[in-house]
């Protein structure tokens, strides 16, 4: 199945002063664009053709030979899945079942987003911290490098944050940390999040 | 014009040009926010550390990045990381002061047509590393420690002192060195950069290290 383009479910500037219109069109419009685009023509008569994204990206990791099919399609689910963690009028203390999961494995919170922040921070380059569940139900922060994705190592996504440079470069430079401040303050879907989390 | 020894305590090097100096290619903002903010970022963190390890800080910075496995583990990372960025950029800097020749001279053109075929299809080929590094890096034309010009490129700020190889001229494609600029498309960034390349540098280098 072709690798699709999701709309953004809020207008280019509902997130507002936090991320720009500037910023989501460029991201989600070229950016996001350009990895469907590019995982399209990559796997064009070959046997990923008809394959769920996730399958691609899980059979293509880690094969030398097919890292464009890699980086592209684990870039388009990252993205797709980044739009989902985002809301106007988000972030802030969770609710609902996951607010309780993060209580009893992080001791709050607050201690989850510092670990969170933290991850996204520290991740040097370009990729994406996440809030995970590995197996076992064990809730974790991960970071990942460039493409890389959760999927490959068997944990369900829950939350991440982009922190390649494009996500946040026009509203914050350098500034990365501030940008990571206002995505868990002011942008986190946390009903998307417990949607996942209670798949 | 000589690669400089670096070492500790590390300093953010003069520029040695206006931050407009080099626009419409590079625009003056992006050289500010990458000169005082990133470089100097890494400047600062790699003093950081770095501090109170005098074992450490006795080295040059290049013989610091070619034996990292030297360094402790808990810095390692650290100082891979910010060493890098710091000697890298101190390169990129040189590279790109206005003035000097706007193509390869002398015994450094001859090299180039003679390993790459011509000038023309040596920046087909950086372009191209400077294009396929995915995520954050740089491209680069270096010479091996078998004396042969190559064209490479690394991830992140990893520099070519860590394989044993010596830069000559380097492109920064994190997309900090061109975003507020050209957004997502580096190909033009990438075109545009040859527009300020000092090459009376790149070739004094080369003349310094053949």
């Amino acid at each position: 199945m072709a690798v699709e383009l999701p709309d953004l479910l809020f207008a280019s500037d509902a997130l507002e002063p936090h991320i720009s219109a500037r910023t989501l069109e460029f991201h989600h419009g070229k950016h996001h664009k350009a990895y469907v685009d590019n995982a399209n023509k990559l796997i064009a008569d070959t046997r990923f053709e008809n394959m769920p994204l996730e399958n691609v990206i899980r059979q293509t990791a880690g094969d030398e030979a097919r890292v464009g099919i890699f980086n592209n399609a684990a870039q388009a689910w990252n993205h797709a899945f980044y739009w989902q963690c985002l809301k106007p009028g988000g972030g802030g203390a969770p609710t609902g079942a996951i607010a309780d999961k993060i209580e009893a494995e992080f001791g709050g919170y607050e201690q989850m987003m510092d670990e969170f922040k933290k991850a996204g921070a520290t991740q040097f380059g370009s990729g994406w911290a996440w809030l995970v569940l590995e197996e076992g139900n064990v809730l974790r922060v991960h970071k990942t490098a460039n493409a890389d994705c959760p999927l490959v190592y068997g944990c369900k996504p829950l939350l991440t944050v982009d922190v390649w440079e494009h996500a946040y470069y026009l509203d914050y430079q350098n500034r990365r940390p501030d940008y990571l401040a206002v995505f868990v303050e002011k942008l986190i879907n946390w009903e998307f999040v417990n949607a996942e989390f209670r798949q | 014009m000589a690669h400089t020894k670096l070492t500790y305590p590390y300093k953010l090097p003069e520029l040695g040009f206006d931050y407009a100096a080099l626009e419409p290619s590079i625009d003056a903002r992006t050289m500010d926010i990458h000169f005082n903010k990133h470089h100097g970022g890494y400047v600062n963190k790699l003093n950081a550390a770095l501090e109170g390890r005098a074992e450490l800080q006795r080295h040059d910075l290049v013989t610091l990045l070619g034996n990292l496995d030297a360094v402790p583990e808990s810095i390692r990372q650290a100082v891979r990381n910010n060493g890098g960025g710091h000697l890298n950029h101190f390169l990129f800097w040189q590279i790109l002061k206005p003035g000097g020749a706007s193509a390869p001279q002398g015994e450094l053109r001859r090299a180039i047509e003679g390993k790459l075929g011509s000038f023309d299809a040596f920046k087909e080929e950086f372009s191209q590393a400077a294009m396929n590094r995915f995520g954050s890096g740089w491209a680069w034309l270096v010479i091996t420690a078998a004396g042969e010009l190559k064209v490479i490129s690394t991830p992140n700020q990893d520099a070519p002192s860590m394989t044993g190889d010596v830069p000559l001229l380097g492109l920064d494609v994190w997309e900090h060195a061109y975003y507020l600029h050209y957004q997502n498309r580096r190909d033009e960034y990438v075109a545009n950069f040859w527009n300020v390349v000092n090459w009376d540098v790149v070739g004094h280098f080369f003349e310094q290290h053949r």
